[in-house]
């Protein structure tokens, strides 16, 4: 359970207070462009100065620098370091300061073969599709093996084929695998009914408590039917 | 963009290098000032010198941007084969030793010169290359391409679709769009040249000299070298402090030239004429730059099989120099680029306006009490050779580092690399590119260096530009031109290898 208590940012003429808890599982964090989505991430993963509480099953996690909390983040592009092969960047999930010994490497065969890249762990991320590299950026997360991932808009760059095939395989093994907590940013209300058992609603300076996702679209908050409005 | 409260880079070193800037500039000026002996006041040869100083540095900047003007519009509106060519010959001169060119210039324009030669034939009277013009003449040749260079980017930068309305319109393109970019540009690239000129000590030794066109710096060094007055040395390197201070006021928000040549191998469509001038006036470019280094390379050939034995072992000290300066060099300014922030942003530019002659005067009062200076000759030419390279050098290294940090920094972060592992997985390999080119600057750069050196060297510091300077001035022009070649190639050949290893196998 990953609870915010009146977490604050402020950011110039800017401000978002989010009180609310999260269970295992996928959230999808919605709300119109400029309201805060990533911001809202990034405070979580503590890029981004904000004042409150956040605690992960009881312990604070707030107080810790980026790199001490227990939360993976996949993030629009430049998710793997275009000089290092694939396989030594799913590898960083595992160990960050040398190469890997022999085992380690076949531990990040093994899920490179689970998400679909087996023997493309010698190339470079530039002669991988956008989708592969998605997919490899999917495989580190998966061996860093922390119980919170954020996702902002990470397939946003992919076509709709492949962005629901990178959600489902995302959910298969985040969430049914592991039991992962995961945020996700999306403009798109389709990945939300797709994959998201819940919905964040993120505008007028509030990030609101989830709600179920059959729900929320069923009755949707007005900043939504605008959203929609506008959008169709 | 949120500012992150991530620091992923390592901030210290850039602080000690920092410390190490300031204390090498200001540092010394205060030594300088607390030696400096101010009762007998400035005479009138002082007054000569400031004078001289300020007014070849103002009409070689003037020339240089003038003459640059119609070379770069030519560049930028043709397209023809050898084009990179002559843009890379551009960037040539910057890289070229001094007293290389110098001597080049000899062999064109000095007294036993083509120029000259012609001009006897003809039967019409000999110029001179010493004194004013000889000096004004060196400073073009070295700063015309720079500022060329700099021009160029500018015309580039404007968007064709101007020039085509400029062309369905039919109206003055001079006065619409190329005026105002020029009144952009120029005024920076005059002041930068300007600066440059004022602490070109090695033309000034070469080609100035006497009571009509020695310059301050060239006065620091006969008072030091020659009267051993370290007073009237102190106050002379006081006053060129000050010079440059003022220079640099002006020049304050100027950024050190880029010198990579990015983005300028290509040629903007237009469509007013003048194919032929263009064509002459990059030919004549060209051969202002070509007929000295040509010179040297078909003297040199002979003269290389001759050289003394000192020469080679001046070559092998210089090479040593050279590579410990490089490696100086890049260490400081990849610290200050981690760094970034106000402090490295002056401590980047303070280097531009400080003399190496000022700088060494200041080393010199401080070691002189303690040890015979010319024992840490070349300890101190690659100290002084590596901090004056140093804004060149960073502004290749700094904005890789800030963009690897805007893409990578947060993703480093979050996987939870620590500054170490940071630095060597993600920050150097990424960086292979820019600190080979900014390398072999800086080797290059010192392979070249006569100033500090000059003040400092016995005849066992001999650096093989120093070395060149004395066959020169002992009149023995073929090995001075073997010598010269020699330095020529060297310093080439350090440059291309250190940017080629950066460049070899690097994935964007």
């Amino acid at each position: 359970m990953l609870t915010l208590e009146a977490l604050t940012i402020r950011q110039d003429d800017f401000q978002l207070v989010a009180n609310l808890s999260v269970d295992v599982g996928i959230t999808a964090v919605m709300g119109p462009s400029g309201a805060g989505k990533s911001t809202f991430l990034n405070a979580i993963a503590g890029f981004v100065a904000g004042s409150g509480v956040i605690k992960l099953d009881g312990d604070r996690i707030d107080t810790l620098q980026p790199a001490k909390r227990p939360v993976s983040m996949i993030f629009q592009d430049n998710n793997l370091f275009p000089h290092l092969t694939i396989c030594e960047n799913v590898g960083l999930g595992l160990r960050l300061n040398r190469k890997l010994k022999e085992a380690e490497r076949q531990v990040v065969s093994a899920v490179l073969e689970k998400v679909g890249l087996s023997g493309l762990g010698a190339r470079k991320p530039a002669a991988l599709s956008g989708g592969q590299q998605s997919r490899a950026a999917l495989a580190r997360t998966l061996l860093a093996g922390q119980p919170v991932v954020l996702l902002d808009e990470p397939f946003s760059a992919l076509g709709p084929g492949l962005k629901d095939e990178m959600l489902d395989l995302m959910r298969d093994i985040l969430t049914e695998d592991r039991g992962c907590t995961v945020l996700m940013v999306t403009h798109d209300p389709n990945d939300a009914k797709r994959i998201a058992d819940q919905v964040i609603w993120v505008g007028d300076g509030i990030a609101a408590p989830p709600v179920a996702t059959a729900d929320f679209f069923g009755d949707p908050p007005e900043g939504l039917r605008d959203y929609l409005g506008k959008m169709g | 963009m949120a500012h992150s409260p991530v620091a992923i880079n390592p901030r210290w070193p850039g602080g000690v290098v920092a410390g190490l800037v300031l204390a090498l500039t200001l540092g010394t000026l205060c030594a300088v000032a607390l030696r400096a002996k101010f009762q007998t006041g400035l005479g009138a040869a002082d007054w000569a010198a400031i004078r001289f100083t300020v007014s070849q540095a103002f009409v070689s900047a003037a020339l240089s941007c003038l003459l640059a003007i119609p070379v770069a519009r030519a560049l930028a509106r043709r397209q023809f084969r050898g084009r990179r060519a002559v843009i890379t010959l551009l960037g040539a001169p910057f890289l070229l030793p001094v007293i290389v060119a110098v001597l080049g210039l000899i062999m064109v324009f000095g007294r036993n010169g083509l120029l000259n030669g012609a001009l006897g034939f003809f039967g019409l009277q000999e110029i001179s290359i010493y004194g004013f013009h000889g000096v004004v003449l060196a400073h073009v040749f070295f700063n015309m391409p720079l500022v060329t260079r700099l021009i160029l980017q500018g015309w580039l930068s404007i968007p064709s679709e101007r020039f085509r309305l400029a062309a369905s319109l039919g109206a003055p393109i001079g006065r619409l769009i190329e005026w105002p970019m020029l009144r952009g540009v120029l005024p920076s690239a005059f002041l930068v040249v300007f600066l440059i000129c004022l602490t070109s000590f090695a033309v000034a030794l070469t080609l100035g000299g006497g009571p009509k066109a020695t310059t301050v710096e060239l006065a620091i060094y006969q008072a030091l070298r020659f009267d051993f007055d370290l007073g009237r040395a102190a106050l002379l390197a006081l006053v060129q402090f000050c010079i440059c201070a003022i220079a640099a006021l002006f020049a304050w928000g100027v950024t050190s030239p880029d010198l990579s040549g990015a983005g300028l191998d290509r040629a903007v469509q237009r469509w007013d004429g003048g194919i032929k001038r263009d064509a002459l006036i990059i030919c004549l470019a060209a051969m202002f730059l070509l007929l000295p280094l040509g010179m040297i390379v078909l003297r040199g050939l002979a003269g290389v099989s001759s050289l003394p034995p000192e020469v080679w072992q001046a070559a092998v000290r210089s090479v040593i120099v050279a590579l410990c300066s490089a490696m100086l060099c890049t260490l400081m300014a990849l610290a200050l680029a981690l760094r970034a922030g106000r402090l490295v942003a002056v401590t980047g530019v303070l280097p531009l306006a400080a003399s190496s002659l000022v700088v060494g005067t200041g080393l010199f009062l401080l070691v002189y009490p303690f040890v015979n200076p010319a024992k840490l000759a070349l300890a101190i030419t690659v100290l002084v050779n590596a901090v004056l390279a140093l804004p060149f050098v960073l502004r290749s290294i700094g904005p890789a580092v800030a963009k690897i940090e805007a893409d990578f920094g947060r993703l480093g972060a979050s996987l939870g690399m620590t500054q170490g592992t940071w630095l060597m997985r993600i920050v150097l390999p990424r960086l292979r590119g820019p600190i080979g080119f900014g390398a072999g600057l800086a080797a290059a750069l010192s392979m070249g260096d006569l100033g500090v050196i000059a003040l400092f060297a016995g005849d066992a510091q001999e650096t093989l530009p120093l070395a060149m300077y004395r066959l020169m001035g002992a009149y023995r022009t073929e090995a001075a031109s073997g010598a010269g070649l020699l330095l020529l190639t060297l310093s080439f050949a350090l440059f291309w290898i250190c940017d080629r290893g950066g460049r070899a196998d690097v994935d964007t």
